[in-house]
Formats: structure tokens, C-alpha cells, sequence
């Protein structure tokens, strides 16, 4: 009588294939489930025995969102297993190149798939009929980040100019220098961005998260640093799979991540900036207590506020990265000579966090083992974490309620599922 | 189908459908960003569930399919989608050619289960990835891994307007041409696919002093042997040109039979 199933069949506005199903036995929430129906690709055994030239490429098809991401990640395990160091200019442009995707991966969450859920509308384009101005904000933002992926990478979905060592060819500095006037519009735009988010309407929550990023000295992070948990943990890439585990569970085709020893964590732009606000450049930190962001976000559906200031804070710094750059004379760092085989691991800041690539590779430089963990899988758990309690809190609502509010918890997480299998279908099931 | 669209009042719809792929080629849609707006006046965005919550009920006058078939469901669902649908167009590498994923036809599926999932019993997957076209009968393909949106946009005009888009199937040479790029084959010796490779994407690789990697797959005459015996002669061993030829279209039949004619005998 009391029990029933709160289920959507398949999520919108998300990136893949997944399902939500909740079990609900009276005031008592039995179970949660994030789905992943996204079929399985094998990536992981389909890289054994290819070189380690073709991981960047390869493995930039998990995921045609964020592709610099995987070019990043695999660049980088590939030069740790090689004795490999980019340094310079060639280590600024990769994070011009993430500073693009950050852009357009974001813009596109923020406007696109997100921002509907705040403003009630089913997407976008039916959301343009009467806040155009909105929508034209975003989509300008958004081709501002892929025109600069374009510029340096050749095109805004699997670039091409990435590899292990750098890139191709290094651009010109007119190249890039035409790429300011756009680039300075967008920082306006990401500004109103950032105020336009924080103007939004919240829900009341708060979720006791334990954030996982990257940490950097210098900077706020892109492509290198330690992995620091805000519970106190702080390793390098090499030890992750000590700390970290993924757990394969029956209901989903993605693997769950866990601490070892622990519980669920969250990947993301709330990690970052909650262990690395001082970080930040100082326009983005202004605008941040300009409109009185809280030093620690831990209102999931506030994340809108934070993936905004994120893209304040890549324009501000491909500005920067802009400003001083000149051509060096090589595009890339080359491998050593002589290599007695090895396994190297990397971790880099996708839009939608921490991604960890690790690779055993032959004298022969060839691939033996991959391992890729992908910031959905990690955060899987986590979303289903905050649907427990959401489904706690509004027990008492009908199953319609009950569903929307769930699909809007799961969205404020930019699942990426596509990357997760390397996500979902809400049933509600109340007993 | 009913009249046109100016004289009806009802607009095309239109379908977006996603099977086994990265996203990105129905991606290339929202990264339309000056005609996306457009476009959505232009057709009635029936169902795509990556970009809105609405979805109604077919028929569909447009499908764009992304993806390959590596499911016993999927390969339900593609009839499913071909028998509500009146134009059926398959957009990017996966859904033309089995996609990067197809790599798993030349090896052993349970293998590969097991390299990934601690237990593979609980993953339901066919052995192989296969294009659309070997489900269900395609009107029109989209190269590319990703699509491009100039190739994207001139398809869905053309559909508006009742004629064949127009896409190019000459090799990635002729484009390479009329961008002026200097041949990093004969130049640089830098192995190139682009003489075997459909055009489309706008020479892209060789303007940034690489070789093409063929991802919009075989051009329609394709000679392969010449060019093998040339990157042969520029030191590639069989292993290095078989995986030259095996990545995001290596089960399209001219990229696998060159491939197989090198004898090198590898998996992949």
C-alpha cells in the first residue's frame, strides 16, 4: 500500500545514456540507484597493445565533450611513464587548450541544460522564446570557448593537435592574439554569468561532501598538482589507486568510486574551489565576494554559481596566457631514446573533475594495462547520496514531485555519462 | 509526407537518437551556435534527450542517428526508430562504420569483459559493434569522427528543402589543396592517410603538420595498395600501418581489407 517506485526511464539533458529508480517503503527510503544503460565501449581493452603515441587520441573518444580532458590526462601518464617534462610555454598552452574546454563544456551545462531547470522550461530553445538575451549569452560564451579549441586545436570536438610531448604545431602569436577581442567579451559575459547564477532561486539544502581535487601552489587547477581530499588527504597521481577504489555494482554498466576505508566523494567544480578559492586570479576573486560567495559551497544546486565563476575565471587566464605568450621554437618535447618500459599515472581537472589515467607500457612503448577513471563514476556514488536525502526530506511529496526534483538533484552535477561507462531511467518504488 | 513547410503548418520534426558513442557528433548540433536558434525555428525538435525534457511521440520526418549497435536492445531500438521514422541520416564514425569501439570485432569479447569489469557476468554486450546500416536500410550517412557542422548543417537544409545534400567524396587531398597546405607527405615524409580518406573535415590534420588519421574513413575509390607500399618505403613496419589503419573506422571494408592485406597478423 505505502510502497512505491519513483523511476524516470531515461534523463534528460545530460550527457549519455542513464536511469533513476528509488525504492520507498512507507517514510523509510529503501534504495537508490543511479542507472548506466550507456552500452559498455572497452576502452580499456580495446588501448592494450597500441602505442603510447595513440592514448591522447584513442581516448579522447570516451567523451566528446570534454576530449582535452583525455588528451590532457593521457598526455601527462604517458610523459610520467616516459621520464617525460613539459615545461614553459608548451605547459601554458595545454592550459589555454582546458581553458577552452572549461568554457565550452560549462557554458554548455550552465545555459543549455541547467539554467531550464531554474527558469521552468523543458530546454533551451523553448527558454530563448522568452529570456533570449539569456540564451544568446550563453551560446556567445559557449563559441567563444570552442573557437579557441578550434585556433589551438584544430577543431572544438577531438582536437587534433594534441600529443604526448606538447602539440603539432605551436600557433603563431597572431594567431592567438586574434583570438583577444572575443575572448575579452566573454570575461564581460561570464561576469553577468556569475551574477545572473547568483541571482537564481536555491533550494534549501546543504550536503556534507568530502571534496576531492587537485591542488596546486601556484595556481588554480588544471593539468597538475596533488590530489588533496578536504578530509586530509593529499597524495600524488601515482598513489590514487592506494587511496581510491571503484567498485563494480550489478545496476550499472559504470564502475562507483569510493575512498578506501570510506565513503563517497564529489569531483567537480564544487572540489575545486572549495580547496582552491585563494587561487584563483584576482578579477574572478573580486567578482566571487562581489556577489558574497560562500568560501565553501555546499549547496549542490548552487554549483551553477561556481561552474560560472570557473569560466570567469578561464577567461581570465587564457587572457593571461595570451598576454605573454611567444612561439617557442619546438611544439613539443621529444621521447627519450631509449626506454626500458614502465607504467606512468596522471590526474588533470576535466570541467567535470578529477580524471585519472594510469598506463603500463612495453619496451616497445606499447599499452599492456590502461586504467581510466572518469569524474562521473567517481561522483555516481555521491549523486546518489544526495538523492537519499532529498528523497528523505520530501518523502511526503507525490511521485510526480518526488521524480523532477531527483532529476533536477542528478543535473546539478553535470553527469557525464558517456564517461562514466567507460548514467539514467528515475523509478520511484514506494512499498 | 505532407506538404512543405512553408505551405504547411506543421514543421518537420525532428528526432536525435544516441546508441553506443561519445557524444559528440550530436554535440556538433549545440555547437551550432549561430544557427542553432535557427534551426530550432525551422523543425520541431521532437525528441533528443541531451538537450531537452520534452519528448513526444513519433512519427519522426528526420532521425539523426549517433552511435553503433553493441546491444541486443539497441538492435531493437534502431527498428524501433527506422519504422517511426521517414528520413533516416547516420551522423559520424560509429554509426557509418562500427566506430572506435569496433576494435572489440577483432578480438574476444569475454577477453575484453574481463579487462575492464571485475564481473563481467553482470555486462550485457554483443561481440561485435556494427554500423546502422547493417540493421536497418540508411538514407543518408555523415562521415566523421567528429561529423562537421558545415557537412551537419548542409544535410538538415537540404532536407528542408527536399534535395541531396551536398557532400563531397573526394580524398582529404583535394581539401588539402584548396587550403593551401603543403603536403607533409612528400615534404616532410610525415605518413599521411588523407590520399585513402574522404574530405570533409577541411584538411585539418595536415595544416598542423600532421598526417591525416583517417577519420572520416575510406574514400568511395579508394587505392590503397600505393600508398602502403609508400609509407612502407618511409620505414612503417606492417604492426605501425595496421594500427594506422585500425582506429575510429577500421571496420569500414576498405580500411579493414588494407589492414588484412598487410599480413601483420596483429589483434589490433
Amino acid at each position: 500500500m505505502t510502497e512505491r517506485t519513483i523511476a524516470v526511464d531515461y534523463l534528460a539533458r545530460v550527457e549519455g545514456e542513464g536511469a533513476l529508480r528509488a525504492r520507498l517503503d512507507g517514510d523509510r527510503v529503501e534504495e537508490v540507484e543511479l542507472r548506466i544503460f550507456e552500452p559498455p565501449r572497452f576502452f580499456e581493452a580495446l588501448l592494450r597493445g597500441r602505442s603510447f603515441e595513440e592514448a591522447p587520441d584513442l581516448t579522447a573518444r570516451i567523451c566528446g565533450i570534454c576530449p582535452v580532458a583525455y588528451q590532457m590526462s593521457a598526455s601527462h601518464a604517458m610523459e610520467s611513464a616516459l621520464g617525460m617534462h613539459v615545461t614553459g610555454t608548451l605547459r601554458e598552452l595545454r592550459r589555454l587548450l582546458y581553458c577552452g574546454e572549461w568554457i565550452e563544456s560549462h557554458s554548455l551545462h550552465i545555459y543549455l541544460l541547467h539554467a531550464p531547470d531554474f527558469l521552468g522550461f523543458p530546454d533551451a530553445v523553448r527558454m530563448a522564446k522568452e529570456f533570449p538575451e539569456v540564451v544568446a549569452r550563453g551560446l556567445s560564451l559557449k563559441r567563444a570557448g570552442n573557437h579557441l579549441m578550434e585556433v589551438l586545436g584544430g577543431r572544438e570536438i577531438h582536437p587534433v593537435n594534441v600529443r604526448v610531448g606538447g602539440f603539432y604545431r605551436a600557433p603563431e602569436r597572431e594567431e592567438l592574439e586574434a583570438l583577444r577581442p572575443e575572448l575579452e567579451k566573454a570575461l564581460g559575459l561570464a561576469a553577468e554569468t556569475v551574477r545572473f547564477a547568483s541571482g537564481l532561486e536555491f533550494p534549501d539544502v546543504e550536503e556534507d561532501y568530502e571534496f576531492v581535487s587537485l591542488v596546486h601552489p601556484d595556481e588554480y587547477p588544471m593539468n597538475e598538482g596533488l590530489i588533496r581530499s578536504s578530509r586530509g588527504l593529499e597524495i600524488p597521481a601515482a598513489r590514487y589507486e592506494e587511496e581510491f577504489e571503484e567498485l563494480q555494482v550489478p545496476h550499472s554498466n559504470a564502475l562507483h568510486s569510493v575512498r578506501r576505508g570510506g565513503g563517497s566523494y564529489l569531483v567537480g567544480p564544487m572540489a575545486r574551489y572549495a580547496l582552491n578559492r585563494t587561487r584563483l586570479l584576482p578579477k574572478t576573486r573580486a567578482l566571487a565576494n562581489d556577489v558574497g560567495l560562500e568560501p565553501v559551497v555546499t549547496n549542490p544546486a548552487r554549483s551553477i554559481i561556481v561552474r560560472s565563476l570557473e569560466v570567469h575565471y578561464a577567461c581570465e587566464e587564457a587572457l593571461r596566457i595570451l598576454s605573454t605568450y611567444r612561439r617557442p621554437e619546438a611544439a613539443f618535447v621529444p621521447p627519450p631514446a631509449t626506454f626500458e618500459g614502465g607504467s606512468g599515472a596522471a590526474a588533470t581537472e576535466a570541467p567535470r573533475g578529477l580524471l585519472y589515467h594510469r598506463y603500463e607500457l612495453s619496451r616497445e612503448r606499447l599499452i599492456e594495462r590502461a586504467r581510466i577513471v572518469a569524474p562521473t563514476s567517481q561522483n555516481q556514488k555521491r549523486i546518489e547520496d544526495d538523492l537519499r536525502h532529498l528523497l528523505e526530506r520530501q518523502i511526503r511529496a507525490d511521485d510526480a514531485t518526488l521524480t523532477d526534483a531527483c532529476e533536477r538533484a542528478i543535473r546539478h552535477h553535470d553527469p557525464c555519462i558517456s564517461c562514466a561507462t567507460h548514467f539514467l531511467t528515475l523509478e520511484v518504488d514506494r512499498r | 509526407m505532407s506538404g512543405n513547410s512553408e505551405m504547411s503548418p506543421r514543421r518537420p520534426r525532428l528526432a536525435v537518437w544516441k546508441l553506443a558513442s561519445c557524444d559528440g557528433c550530436q554535440l556538433t548540433l549545440l555547437d551550432c551556435e549561430d544557427e542553432l536558434l535557427a534551426v530550432a525555428g525551422a523543425v520541431d525538435i521532437a525528441y533528443f534527450r541531451e538537450a531537452t525534457s520534452a519528448a513526444v511521440d513519433g512519427p519522426y520526418d528526420l532521425s539523426l542517428v549517433e552511435g553503433s549497435i553493441t546491444t541486443a536492445a539497441d538492435a531493437r531500438r534502431i527498428r524501433e526508430v527506422r519504422a517511426a521514422t521517414t528520413t533516416l541520416v547516420t551522423i559520424g564514425a560509429c554509426a557509418t562504420a562500427g566506430g572506435v569501439q569496433a576494435l572489440r570485432n577483432l578480438g574476444d569479447i569475454d577477453d575484453f569483459k574481463k579487462a575492464v569489469y571485475a564481473r563481467p557476468e553482470f555486462i550485457s554486450t554483443l561481440a561485435t559493434s556494427t554500423p546502422i546500416r547493417d540493421h536497418v536500410p540508411v538514407d543518408f550517412e555523415l562521415r566523421g569522427c567528429p561529423i562537421s557542422k558545415r557537412q551537419l548543417l548542409e544535410t538538415l537544409s537540404a532536407f528542408l528543402a527536399r534535395r541531396t545534400p551536398n557532400v563531397p567524396t573526394e580524398s582529404v587531398c583535394l581539401e588539402c589543396k584548396r587550403r593551401g597546405n603543403v603536403c607533409v607527405l612528400v615534404a616532410h615524409g610525415t605518413p599521411c592517410l588523407g590520399p585513402v580518406t574522404q574530405a570533409g573535415c577541411g584538411a585539418i590534420c595536415p595544416a598542423f603538420h600532421r598526417g591525416c588519421y583517417g577519420c572520416f574513413g575510406p574514400q568511395d575509390t579508394v587505392n590503397a595498395p600505393p600508398l602502403l607500399t609508400e609509407l612502407q618505403q618511409l620505414g612503417l613496419s606492417p604492426p605501425q600501418l595496421e594500427r594506422l589503419l585500425r582506429t575510429f573506422n577500421a571496420e569500414a571494408p576498405a580500411f579493414r581489407a588494407a589492414a588484412e592485406s598487410l599480413g601483420a597478423g596483429g589483434e589490433k
